[in-house]
């Protein structure tokens, strides 16, 4: 058993975080999201010259090959510093997609564009009416003349989809509304024939869209087109891993505010940290921080494991960083008290991107529903 | 022991019913449901409708201006309101600084600022927190200086709800610097329109203006303008917050959120039948709903002492605790219900053409989840709530 890093990842690490130190200061990411593309383009230059959006993708691709390790170091910091960048839709979900379901081929063709920096990809997966399930898929694939494809439904709450190139589409070309068979991954080119978007920002000041597909034709097609869901999950597991992680830069970067508050904020002629009731709250806080990295841990470190134990320890992390993730958020509001209600001060602002980390992908619930089934 | 309402208060409610749905704006109550944050005229356009019925200070007794309803019947009126989606009443003049005014204020003071209160002509803000003083209010430092027949007041004065619509502010000032903390404190009504005042404003967690800061500098107010004896303002700030625990209960806003939130559960679909029968979610919505019941009775029972004539004492803030935390997992779970569609957060002007993003039901979900945190920090902070009981109930 051992939990060091390698002294490459910890390189990796330090160097991530002195560069978003520099650069992604609070007052900064505040301006940086009030822009109509929500992020810098000049950000993402310079991560794929780093070579941080590669370190996913394989070394033929321009990446450098590394780990689900590798990256949790990478999300954790950018979870720290709410880094807007379509990282996880562009590397984890379109570069894990293509490399898990494409062929030698697509992944020659797109992969190396990603690890330049010079294509973004969206994962279109979301349903209304399908709540959190990845198998009610009712946006349909239908086979057109000459052996291509066309797309027709509509999907919701497309994270990054508005400065996409190309979309990944979740579709089903046969089968029932919930049959998990019959789906396939579908590309698609964002600004093509048949999809119309309506962007809108969220709640945690990212992007997504709602997107209406009518016949839009399909680019190519990702792997089989009526089992594609097995790739799905496993693509998902590795992106809830990378959100597990993120969320416990983010709790443990407000876990530190907090506690510095604490010990600075005076009320009643002491510091409010002497008080025994926010004490308490501050340790409460502390060991959800710790079991949340543990499991976004081993998130991580079994993401490329089989599939039933990948799922479970994926589902695991997601269930502990959702209800982590609020208490942790909650309880730094509270205890920053008035100040915490407010949009200048960061606290609010983590605490929302939690609350959108535990929805996206299916929240504490869905995922206690799903460990439930996997366990013996 | 009865728990049905008598003949009269069942009269009463009819009465209360039919006369808000004659008179409540549909659009009102469209927009009630949506937003947390009404514009002034919304709040004063309901205010004044009440008014014009006798009902514009619904809690006050008969010789101030009010109905010299029965708690119970304010209870039914609070009901139907809520039920109805009217616009909340604002508080500062009927339930905070009113009751202060008629209890400890001259006779001046009251003819000239009750009428104006339960016609709305005034909007009043409270001027109780600084930032050095949150919890502990008695530490305040906005300094009201003595000058002939005024005082002059210099401070700073911030999470004032509302300031940026009001014209009249109760303030507690600091009158003696050398006496003990609570014993140094007066309460001073100040016409906002004074110079040296200037409201900044906060914006919140959810983006919207309801909070701000009040500075004032060089203000002078008339001596005629203090209310009860100088220094003793401690007394009617506990009496009136006090009164405010109780309100802040919204035990009727609660009954009606989980309505929508089951509404909202019914729409949405979960493993192909409405979420509200997916057991999860099912024992989630039974969990509050038994926590709101039990807050219900304890607000009735409550309410049954007063119209007994029994003060209501410390244990009030029984009411605000749960109260507040039944409110923070009514919003949470109503943003739970909406799955993806919690995520949308567009800012739609009035009257606006641009359809909005995801079902009906989901507008103004995230908002309301998002400014209710500030309900267990607000009115007492739950955790100042809890030293109370532990100390003027337990005796601890």
């Amino acid at each position: 058993m051992d939990f060091q890093l390698s002294e490459e990842q910890t390189l990796l690490a330090d160097s991530v975080e002195s560069w978003l130190q520099d650069k992604y200061d609070f007052d900064r990411w505040r301006k940086l999201v009030k822009t109509d593309l929500g992020y810098a383009q000049e950000n993402w230059k310079t991560m794929a010259e780093l070579g941080w959006l590669g370190i996913s993708l394989p070394e033929e691709a321009g990446g450098l090959g590394g780990s689900a390790v590798d990256t949790m170091l990478l999300a954790e910091r950018f979870g720290r510093h709410m880094v807007a960048e379509p990282y996880l839709s562009t590397v984890i979900l379109g570069g894990g997609l293509i490399q898990v379901a494409g062929d030698a081929e697509q992944q020659a063709e797109w992969l190396p564009a990603i690890a330049e920096g010079t294509a973004k990809w969206a994962f279109a997966h979301a349903e209304h009416g399908s709540r959190f399930a990845l198998n009610e898929t009712r946006t349909r694939a239908t086979k057109s003349g000459a052996g291509g494809w066309t797309l027709s439904g509509k999907k919701i709450v497309v994270w990054d989809a508005a400065s996409a190139d190309r979309l990944i589409v979740l579709a089903r070309s046969a089968g029932g509304d919930t049959d998990e068979k019959g789906l396939g991954l579908f590309v698609v080119d964002a600004a093509g024939a048949g999809v119309v978007r309506q962007d809108y920002r969220t709640v945690d000041n990212r992007r997504a869209s709602d997107i209406q597909f009518s016949d839009a034709p399909v680019l190519a097609v990702l792997g089989d087109p009526a089992h594609a869901l097995p790739a799905v999950e496993t693509v998902v597991d590795q992106a809830i891993a990378f959100m597990a992680s993120e969320a416990v830069g983010a709790m443990a970067a407000l876990h530190e505010t907090t506690l510095a508050y604490a010990k600075t904020r005076k009320q009643f002629g002491r510091a409010i940290g002497d008080f025994q009731v926010i004490q308490h709250r501050l340790v409460d806080m502390l060991m959800q921080v710790e079991s949340a990295r543990s499991l976004a841990l081993l998130a991580s470190l079994k993401a490329a494991a089989e599939p039933k134990e990948r799922a479970k320890a994926a589902a695991a992390a997601k269930v502990q960083i959702g209800r982590s993730g609020r208490f942790v958020g909650q309880q730094a509001v509270q205890v920053h008290g008035g100040m915490g209600m407010t949009d200048e001060l960061n606290v609010g602002h983590y605490m929302k991107r939690l609350m959108m980390i535990d929805t996206t992908f299916g929240n504490a619930d869905h995922h206690q529903r799903r460990f439930a089934a996997l366990s013996d | 022991m009865d728990l049905e309402f008598t003949a009269e208060e069942r009269a009463f409610r009819d009465e209360v019913r039919a006369f808000i749905r004659d008179n409540l704006p549909p659009a009102l109550a469209e927009k009630t449901r949506q937003r947390i944050h009404l514009d002034k005229a919304d709040f004063v356009a309901w205010h004044k409708i009440l008014h014009a019925r006798g009902w514009g200070a619904p809690n006050w007794p008969k010789q101030h201006g009010g109905p010299g309803w029965s708690p119970v019947q304010r209870y039914i009126f609070d009901e139907e309101c809520a039920t109805a989606d009217a616009p909340p009443l604002v508080p500062f003049g009927i339930s905070m600084v009113g009751p202060v005014i008629y209890t400890f204020g001259t006779d001046a003071q009251k003819a000239k600022y009750l009428p104006r209160i339960v016609s709305m002509e005034d909007w009043w803000c409270q001027g109780y927190s600084e930032p050095g003083s949150g919890s502990d209010l008695a530490s305040l430092r906005t300094r009201a200086e003595s000058e002939g027949d005024h005082y002059v007041v210099n401070g700073h004065k911030i999470w004032t709800t509302q300031a940026q619509h009001a014209n009249m502010m109760f303030c507690l000032v600091r009158t003696d610097a050398q006496a003990k903390p609570q014993e140094g404190i007066s309460f001073l009504l100040i016409d906002m329109t004074d110079p040296g005042i200037q409201v900044r404003p906060i914006i919140s967690i959810d983006e919207g203006h309801s909070v701000n800061e009040v500075f004032l500098d060089n203000v002078r107010v008339p001596k005629a303008n203090l209310i009860g004896q100088e220094g003793k303002g401690w007394t009617y700030a506990k009496f009136l917050l006090g009164n405010e625990r109780t309100g802040i209960a919204e035990v009727a806003t609660s009954k009606q959120r989980l309505k929508r939130l089951k509404q909202i559960a019914r729409a949405e679909q979960s493993c192909g039948r409405p979420l509200l029968q997916d057991p999860d979610f099912r024992a989630k919505v039974a969990a509050i709903e038994i926590d709101l019941l039990a807050l219900e009775y304890t607000n009735l029972r409550m309410l049954a002492a007063e119209n007994a004539g029994k003060g209501v004492g410390p244990e009030a803030s029984m009411l605000k605790i749960r109260g507040s935390e039944i409110q923070q997992n009514l919003t949470e779970l109503a943003c739970e219900a909406l799955g993806y569609y919690a995520a949308p957060y567009e800012h739609r002007p009035d009257g606006s053409n641009q359809p909005p993003v995801g079902p009906d039901y989901a507008q103004g979900r995230m908002e309301s989840y998002l400014y209710y945190r500030a309900t267990t920090i607000y009115g007492g902070s739950n955790e100042i709530q809890r030293n109370i009981i532990a100390k003027m109930v337990l005796g601890l």
